[in-house]
């Protein structure tokens, strides 16, 4: 990353752009980006979509997490010039319409937060965990991998650890995703989560996932 | 009153929450800052011209060219006002472009030539004396004379707040003067020092900071993002936004003093002190003078006739320390609970009887009487309800069991502060504070408490708070800030209640309060928060890893004003606490003279795998001596007791007491 300033001439070139497509909440943007843009600053901005945050820009922290092609990403790791075409849902397209996702619900209910900062991306986070466990995918604190895991306490946790939260709210993050989690399994009969489980989203709940929303769109 | 949740809770969990670089606005440039990389010297020359040929890049800024600004307290804030490099990793120059991506490769090339001095980073037992803050009695003579002792030294490595949100500035000059959004802990003070920096009337000075993504006292003094974004915007004559770096974050926005605790007890055979000697070096940089009161809690803990408190401040060619959450209690009783509970042991007492042996009747630093004092309360609540008597250290296969216990406390102080409450003719309520809310839920306790004055629903107040055009208001720091905004607030809605009587008239009805002279004629008492942490722990054979299962706070801290956020305040505390026990520690690099590991990747905080069963209860304490809401401050006394709790654990599980901070596999492990 760091130019060696003794051999290296400072460029004179204009910075080089590049026209991409990037699906951002179901919206459709068309846009020149600077191929040294992270994915998050373009978001940022760009788009002017602020929801998503800027912890570390080193793939340390997980403020940035948003959700491209329906898998949790650090955006500060993503370069966005490689990203042409990319389904993305950030904070912001988390609720349906005035409706918060049950995640977000949970969060409110359960002071799942402080300052907030890390949230966001808690939230992205927290909804590719349903995801990722609703298509059965072990973790490495799940006891048998080839059953279902149950997002139990050690399974959330262990799940949300890349997100650093400095507020300290981890209990109530756990006991929030929890409750979405018991939520959405309580809601979803096992056929139906194998057949989400093929789609490639985060689950808000039955019927409110994006990717049931992006296709009702 | 009955628990309400963050009135700010939607807007955070949809992402629609502005923090300070969010704000729209039209044409922002982007100031990225350049950090030294010498520990100390002189900046020779600055090859500005270089980068100002690429291509976006609007200006650099340096010692070279900077405008001349007003000094204030904090040297710090002289930004490019000298060739001097303090140490490695200051803020010595800043590139401005149209985008973030040329601004930083412009910042990566700017060469800086420096003439480089030996720098000393290295805090040791250094030549100078100590500055005694307590002197009573004959210690040495107590001590020689003192059935049991306990001499023995204990350190706390430098930690960095790094509260998740880095320090940022939007800045923005117009004909009314200049506004910034910017992340702080008190938009008043904030506007104050940037008027008297720029020299101008604060009135043409805003600042707004409606959400903060956490400080833990690094945002508490203004720092240089929030000068260096107003002089970048006035010299492109274009909006800015600035954010430091998390690297950047290291050096250049404070953090915790190393300490080195020298902590000396004498006691009879029966466990009552005779003396307590608590002697700290810690270090300085050599921009701003900061002490750390860390022998601060010993003066006012344990009876003991004889008595002596003091610090050494070491100057060093290191970045300035400044607060971090808890800042003299944090580590000044993870030195003195370890030493009592190193007495316990010795003497074959339980921790908590030995407490409580040594409760003082009144203050003994003063002798004024308590305001409340429930420390005895907490140590035995939490016994209760955590399983401490028969408590056993345990063997499970290659796992060491055992459960420690130590003391929090925090004092309770209030500043004073103005607030205006306004009643419509509609039934609603506006109350108006320059208070901040840095995730601590003030805006939400505010809303409680003025509700409660005004005998109003909550849904019928709406609180403003973070921002500087608002009534004049002290800072989020010190656990003072409900305690201080709340009666203000308090105040203000209870002056407004007693106009109310005839209808409210169309333009409405508005009252002003300031608190100042209730403040002055308050009376004396000796007036601090305290608590009790119990913790349970397992240590890996041979790993040395050590678990934290279960942690228990109990705390008395007067009446809670809104317990949903009052709990996630306590456990956040908390689990800060755990990073300070098992985790936190800045590295100094001798060689380089900065921090090592300056990022998230190297610099370990707690994740969710960390934080098992971790709760905080607090007991009903009536204190009639504080404030209107009878409340105490919670801010900061959930991280006060905590590591020391882990260490005592520890020893109790393992028979190996660890001195020194953190509890990392390294240290313990050669011991087991
Ligand atoms: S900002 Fe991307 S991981 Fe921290
Ligand atoms: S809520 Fe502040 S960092 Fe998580």
């Amino acid at each position: 990353m760091e130019p060696d300033m003794e051999s290296e001439n400072v460029s004179g070139e204009p910075p080089v752009r590049a026209e991409i497509t990037l699906i951002v909440n179901g919206r459709e943007h068309r846009l020149a980006v600077d191929t040294r843009a992270s994915l998050l600053d373009v978001l940022r901005e760009e788009l002017g979509l602020t929801g998503t945050k800027k912890g570390c820009d080193h793939g340390q922290c997980g403020a940035c997490t948003i959700l491209v092609g329906g898998r949790r990403a650090n955006g500060c790791l993503a370069l966005a010039v490689a990203h042409d075409g990319a389904d993305i849902v950030t904070v912001e397209g988390l609720a349906h319409g005035d409706e918060l996702s049950p995640l977000q619900a949970a969060f409110i209910e359960r002071d799942a937060f402080q300052c907030g900062y890390c949230t966001p991306g808690q939230l992205c986070s927290a909804t590719a965990v349903l995801d990722e466990a609703a298509r059965g995918w072990p973790s490495v604190v799940t006891p048998d991998v080839a059953a279902e895991p149950e997002l139990d306490e050690p399974e959330i946790r262990e799940r949300m650890s890349g997100n650093i939260c400095r507020c300290g709210a981890y209990v109530n993050i756990v006991a929030a995703v929890r409750q979405a989690a018991a939520r959405e399994t309580a809601g979803r009969r096992p056929t139906e989560r194998q057949a989400a489980g093929r789609e490639a989203a985060g689950h808000g709940g039955a019927g409110q996932g994006p990717t049931e929303r992006e296709a009702a769109r | 009153m009955r628990p309400l949740e963050r009135v700010e809770a939607r807007d955070k969990v949809t992402g629609a929450a502005r923090y300070a670089i969010e704000y729209p606005v039209e044409g922002a440039a982007h100031v990225v800052a350049v950090a030294a990389t010498i520990g100390r010297g002189e900046i020779e020359s600055v090859a500005a011209a270089e980068v100002l040929a690429m291509p976006g890049v609007l200006a650099v800024l340096s010692c070279e060219n900077a405008p001349k600004l007003n000094s204030v307290d904090d040297a710090e804030l002289e930004v490019f006002q000298s060739r001097t490099v303090s140490y490695r990793g200051q803020l010595v120059a800043a590139v401005v472009a149209e985008t973030l991506e040329t601004a930083r490769e412009a910042a990566a090339r700017l060469r800086i030539g420096y003439r480089a001095e030996q720098h000393d980073v290295h805090l040791r037992d250094g030549q100078s004396g100590f500055r005694a803050d307590v002197d009573q009695g004959d210690p040495e003579a107590a001590l020689a004379e003192a059935a049991v002792s306990i001499d023995e030294t204990y350190t706390t490595p430098a930690e960095h707040n790094n509260p998740m949100e880095p320090h940022a500035t939007l800045a923005e000059w117009n004909e009314d003067g200049l506004t910034v959004h910017d992340s702080n802990q008190g938009s008043t003070t904030v506007r104050d020092t940037l008027a008297k920096v720029f020299d101008l009337d604060p009135a043409k000075v805003r600042v707004i900071s409606p959400h903060v993504g956490g400080g833990f006292g690094s945002k508490g003094t203004p720092r240089p993002t929030a000068v260096l974004a107003a002089m970048a915007a006035r010299e492109v004559k274009r909006p800015v936004k600035l954010a430091f770096t998390r690297q950047q974050m290291f050096s250049m926005t404070g953090y915790r003093t190393p300490t080195i605790q020298r902590v000396r007890l004498g006691a009879d055979a029966d466990g009552r002190l005779s003396a307590i000697v608590h002697e700290v070096i810690e270090q300085n940089s050599t921009v701003r003078e900061f002490t750390e009161k860390t022998a601060g809690p010993s003066r006012i803990m344990y009876r003991a006739p004889h008595r002596r408190m003091a610090h050494r401040l070491v100057q060093l060619d290191v970045p300035a320390t400044s607060w971090m959450r808890g800042p003299g209690e944090t580590p000044g009783m993870w030195g003195l609970e370890s030493a009592m509970d190193e007495l316990a042991v010795t003497m074959g007492i339980d921790p908590i009887e030995l407490r409580i042996r040594n409760e003082p009747e009144t203050s003994p630093e003063d002798g004024l009487p308590w305001s409340s004092r429930n420390l005895v309360a907490c140590l035995r609540e939490g016994a209760e309800r955590f399983g401490w008597t028969g408590r056993r250290a345990g063997r499970e296969g290659r796992t060491l069991t055992g459960m420690g216990v130590a003391s929090a406390t925090y004092p309770v102080n209030r500043e004073p502060n103005t607030a205006t409450a306004r009643a419509e003719p509609d039934g609603r309520f506006t109350v108006r504070i320059a208070a901040a809310d840095i995730g601590t839920g003030a805006r939400t306790a505010l809303t409680l408490i003025a509700a409660e004055a005004l005998k109003a629903d909550p849904g019928r107040v709406t609180v403003e708070i973070g921002n500087s055009d608002l009534p004049k208001a002290s800072l989020a720091g010190g656990s003072t800030g409900t305690a201080s905004w709340g009666t203000a607030v308090h105040n203000a809605c209870e002056a407004l209640l007693a106009e109310l009587d005839a209808p409210i008239p169309p333009e409405g009805v508005e009252v002003t309060v300031d608190t100042k002279e209730e403040l002055e004629s308050q009376e004396k008492y000796a007036r601090h928060a305290f608590g009790a942490h119990f913790v349970e722990v397992r240590v890996d054979i041979d790993t040395g890893e050590v678990r934290v299962p279960r942690m228990l706070g109990v705390f008395a801290a007067g009446r809670i004003i809104n317990p949903t956020t009052a709990r996630s305040q306590l456990i956040g505390g908390m689990t800060m606490g755990l990073g300070m026990a098992l985790m936190e520690e800045s590295t100094m690099d001798l060689e380089f003279g900065d921090y090592l590991n300056h990022d998230l990747a190297q610099y370990h905080v707690p994740v969710c795998a960390d934080v098992r069963d971790l709760e905080a209860i607090w007991l009903d304490e009536k204190d009639p001596h504080l404030n209107p809401m009878g409340s105490k401050g919670i801010g900061e006394i959930g991280i006060v007791g905590a590591a020391a709790a882990v260490a005592n654990a520890v020893h109790h599980a393992t028979g190996v007491r660890v001195r020194d901070l953190p509890i990392t596999p390294s240290r313990l492990l050669p011991s087991l």
